[in-house]
């Protein structure tokens, strides 16, 4: 019997999978045309190495950004490694999130990516998307709104941030190499994260 | 003796490098690479580079030489999976420079924060003047 975590988990690797090519094109504006291709490979390694059963949340993702890290080989491997693994750490022992939990869990996911990756707001990176997704998450939890109507929040705030991506220039990751040329174009990575945030509110919905 | 790991995202480059580095200290035997993930495509991956670390070392400490982008940052996340279990540090250096005068001081027995000194000068060193 496959766990719910272990199902919320592959759903994320198949959203990731079918927007494979849509992401390693935006690569291709102001990187390397790999983003959507390195993810993929990464979550298909999760899939082969997650245990179906596991039902301790955190374990489960502890085990998904070890493999991620790994697995990914891009700039975005360690960061999202680092991500799901500091977020399992608050969910450790867990076997169902509340949205108090969840606000924690990608509060500790944003401290790994900005330990590892030094990179601050309006640097047109996955932050971009996952800071303001939180702060939005954070204001309706504070108010008392249950995990799926904070995530909703979430997800219309990211999509902003990746809106928002598009008018400025990157000064981290491999974009910045481009200078004022990456203006115009949204960044991979707030696009994955994006996703990711989505699929988990859809999950969570059914 | 202290270690030297080169990253780069490319076999091809952490190969040459080696080799270029190698021709001023033939006899050095401290120098690891970890380039490219496990099936040769490029990229990083910290796992293959904390494995490199702990190759290099002797107990004298590990001085890292990273490229672009995500070299620096899955060098940086080896170096955390370690925790502490070998003294290893980025040369804020250019990898090709940093790595030569990395591998020359080695292989001369000076010590880590030496070594990491010396190869952190190749910031400065100009090409034309
Ligand atoms: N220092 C950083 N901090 C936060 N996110 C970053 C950083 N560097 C890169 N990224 C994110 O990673 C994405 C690129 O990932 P990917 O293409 O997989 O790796 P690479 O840039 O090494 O090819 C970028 O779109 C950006 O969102
Ligand atoms: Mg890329």
């Amino acid at each position: 019997m496959s766990s719910r975590i272990h199902e919320c988990i592959v759903r994320i690797g198949e959203t990731i999978k079918d927007n494979k090519d849509f992401l390693t094109d935006l690569d291709r504006e102001i990187g390397d045309a790999d983003h959507g291709v390195n993810m993929a490979r990464g979550f298909t390694a999760v899939e082969d190495k997650l245990p179906a059963d596991e039902t301790d949340i955190g374990a489960m993702l502890k085990k998904t950004g070890m493999t991620l890290l790994s697995t990914v080989g891009g700039a975005s491997g360690p960061l999202y490694g680092t991500a799901y693994m500091e977020a399992g750490k608050i969910a450790a022992g867990k076997t169902e999130i509340t949205a108090a939990d969840f606000g924690a869990m990608l509060e500790a996911a944003i401290a790994g990516i900005q330990k590892r990756g030094k990179a601050v707001k309006g640097e047109k990176t996955m932050l971009d998307a996952l800071i303001p997704a939180h702060d939005a998450f954070m204001e309706k939890a504070n108010a008392g709104a249950d995990l799926v109507t904070a995530l909703d929040a979430a997800c219309a705030a990211a999509n902003e941030g990746v809106e928002f991506t598009k008018t400025i220039r990157a000064t981290k990751g491999r974009a910045s190499y481009l200078g004022e040329r990456s203006i115009g174009h949204q960044d991979p990575g707030a696009t994955s994260a994006t996703l990711t945030l989505e699929t988990i509110r859809d999950f969570l919905k059914e | 003796m202290v270690g030297v790991v080169i990253v780069s995202h490319s076999p091809k480059i952490a190969e040459g490098i080696s080799d270029l580095a190698l021709q001023m200290a033939k006899d050095y035997k401290g120098l690891r690479t970890a380039a490219g993930l496990e099936d040769g495509t490029i990229g990083t991956d910290s796992v293959r580079i904390m494995n490199a670390i702990q190759d290099a070392d002797e107990g004298d400490g590990v001085v890292v030489l990273a490229d672009l982008g995500s070299g620096v940052i899955s060098a940086d996340m080896a170096i955390d999976m370690l925790e502490g279990s070998v003294k290893a540090k980025i040369a804020d250096a250019p990898i090709v420079e940093g790595a030569v005068v990395a591998v020359v001081e080695a292989s001369i027995g000076s010590d880590f924060d030496r070594v990491i000194a010396e190869t952190e000068k190749t910031r400065d060193f100009r090409k034309v003047s």
